[in-house]
């Protein structure tokens, strides 16, 4: 908050929601968000109308890891549609939803700065890029691994 | 082979670290800046080179910074816009995560031109892993004394903060990333007054993108006079593009901007050509908000001029026959790309942008998503193409921020140069789930101009 000037510390808010939501689960219940507006010393409804409107923040529970898929233009030419669809039928949910076993969600996502390598997907910090059916089906096994030895 | 002054060292080994950076000439720009200039003649130099703002409006960067105002005892600050999101466009990330040193670089310059003392990198929030390069190299520059307090013993304070965005492609517009930065919503402000007056939290400020700041190096290195002979009229220096769609070799290119539309897309040192032996269809040649042009108007202008890669040729014959350099996103399409589905995703992106503050571009931006997205699927009627060109009509111009126009234009361009690929949708809806439109003439050679009688 030393970042900002002095009574200017509502600027740590988006900051600080992406601390929130890694910290919580992956999502900003609002429980959450009312402590982000304590800590802050701001109204709750500051955080709520900042947390509705930036598309990185999940307002309802998703799992464990999130593939935000890439559909706008550039990575629609190189075959994203297909990608999209791939996960979907692999998974079984339709986008937005999480598998059952709170693995996976499913998230299409507009441009993020990858169009040279597309298709692509965000997943957690880092961009997964130049998709193939088989590229996925490797990350999905890579995610369950990574969870198995986590637990 | 054209003159690099922004990625020549970004094949380097190791350049990512201060050390080598530093052994490769790095921060220069800095000891002559602090030690022997002042900072009004930095932003003389920086007027002199010509540099033109790189995040898509081009406007002039030293004119810029002159206007910043300098109330006493009022603290100024510069704000660099990583928030890098035109559909198309991945150069500052390249940059950012390869060259992070350059960037610190020209923000110790450009901080001590417009005497700001704490600066402010506001970047995309997606870009998560990139703000772990910068904040790495903005603690070695600290630690070698380019940064913190009295730097190189000139008396000269700066700290530079990273700033994460939350995904909001808004957030590039200037004044709404200054909201952002200032914990809200990012709706855009009513200008005046503009952020030189009153910017972050109402102090001046002056919000330059990452590849205009960087840029801002080799004008103190090589003075800007020498920077100004690179390029072509007010196209100074050397530009970023961006390059993807269905082209051999997508990605970052550093071009002097002296380069035909037709070398950039076919020579191997840069496009490589099209992809998969096919056809060129169509073009975007900055970023998604500038209108898409045919292949027949990309290579040429309408007088029959080769096109080139800048800012006067590339908007040569207006937006009837030209387009834009905006933010250099070079999107390529080819034959067997649908331009109305292409269309509709844009149109989806503006609306999911759209912060929502004025009606034309909240109302608009859905209105031109649900048309297309009928035409798309072979539910469009006859009417559909004139009423998606009126309500771009009505969004144009009418919005407080240019997210109206950049969602406007895309479909205004797209139904002007494809109308018959629209019609094509609307009266044969089932062949149009089937098989895409092709090529048609887009790439018919242009009449020749007959001289008015």
């Amino acid at each position: 908050m030393g970042r900002y000037p002095e009574g200017k510390q509502k600027s740590a808010i988006l900051p600080v929601l992406h601390l929130a939501q890694e910290h919580f689960g992956g999502w900003l219940s609002p429980e959450v968000m009312d402590y982000v507006a304590e800590l802050l010393h701001i109204l709750p409804v500051e955080v709520y109308e900042v947390a509705t409107f930036y598309s990185m923040y999940n307002l309802k529970p998703v799992g464990k890891y999130v593939f935000e898929v890439c559909q706008t233009g550039p990575c629609m030419i190189n075959g994203s549609d297909g990608i999209i669809q791939y996960i979907k039928s692999t998974l079984d949910i339709k986008v937005g939803e999480t598998t059952k076993d709170g693995m996976f969600t499913l998230k299409t996502v507009e441009c993020l700065g990858a169009c040279g390598y597309a298709p692509m997907m965000q997943l957690g910090k880092n961009y997964r890029e130049h998709l193939t059916k088989e590229k996925v089906d490797s990350i999905i096994a890579e995610c369950r691994k990574t969870a198995a030895a986590n637990n | 082979m054209g003159r690099k002054l922004l990625l020549e060292k970004a094949g380097v080994e190791g350049i990512r670290t201060y050390n080598v950076y530093r052994r490769e000439g790095g921060y220069n720009s800095v000891e002559k800046a602090l030690k022997q200039m002042t900072p009004d003649q930095i932003t003389e130099e920086v007027k002199k080179s010509g540099l033109r703002g790189r995040g898509g409006a081009g406007f002039p960067t030293g004119l810029k910074w002159s206007f910043i105002a300098k109330p006493e005892g009022v603290p100024r600050h510069l704000v660099c816009n990583a928030d890098e999101s035109e559909p198309g466009t991945f150069k500052d990330r390249y940059l950012m995560e390869f060259l992070p040193h350059l960037l610190i670089e020209g923000l110790i310059v450009s901080s001590f031109a417009l005497g700001s003392h704490v600066t402010y990198i506001y970047i995309r929030g997606e870009y998560a892993w990139i703000i772990d390069i910068l904040e790495t190299a903005i603690g070695e520059a600290k630690a070698n004394g380019f940064l913190g307090k009295n730097i190189l013993g000139t008396g000269f304070d700066l700290e530079i903060y990273v700033h994460r965005g939350a995904g909001a492609y808004i957030c590039g517009e200037e004044t709404a990333l200054l909201e952002s930065l200032e914990g809200k919503r990012g709706n855009p402000r009513i200008k005046p007054p503009f952020p030189a007056v009153k910017g972050a939290w109402d102090r001046p400020t002056v919000v330059n993108n990452v590849e205009t700041l960087a840029a801002v190096v080799p004008i103190i290195n090589l003075g800007a006079e020498e920077y100004a002979k690179i390029g072509i009229g007010k196209s100074t220096g050397t530009k970023l593009i961006s390059a993807c769609g269905n082209i051999k070799k997508p990605g970052v290119y550093e071009i002097d901007m002296t380069i035909s539309v037709e070398d950039f897309l076919y020579s191997d040192e840069y496009c490589g050509g099209m992809a998969n032996g096919k056809r060129l269809k169509a073009c975007i040649p900055g970023g998604s908000s500038v209108p898409i042009l045919p292949a027949n108007l990309l290579l040429k202008t309408v007088k029959g001029d080769k096109r080139i890669m800048n800012y006067e040729s590339l908007s040569d014959g207006g937006f009837p026959k030209g387009s834009m350099m905006g933010s250099g996103g070079f999107i390529i399409l080819d034959e067997d790309q649908c331009v109305v589905k292409h269309t509709f995703t844009l149109a989806r992106f503006y609306r999911h942008e759209s912060c929502g503050q004025c009606s034309p571009c909240r109302e608009g931006t859905g209105w031109m998503e649900k048309i297309l997205a009928n035409i798309e699927n072979g539910k469009g009627k006859s009417t559909d193409i004139d009423l998606l060109w009126e309500i771009q009509r009505k969004i144009e111009g009418n919005t407080i921020c240019p997210l109206g126009d950049a969602a406007a234009w895309p479909v205004a361009a797209a139904i002007r140069h494809f109308r018959d690929e629209f019609e094509w949708h609307v009266q044969n809806p089932e062949e149009s789930q089937r098989r895409n439109f092709g090529l048609a003439h887009y790439a018919d050679p242009l009449e020749p101009l007959v001289a008015a009688v």
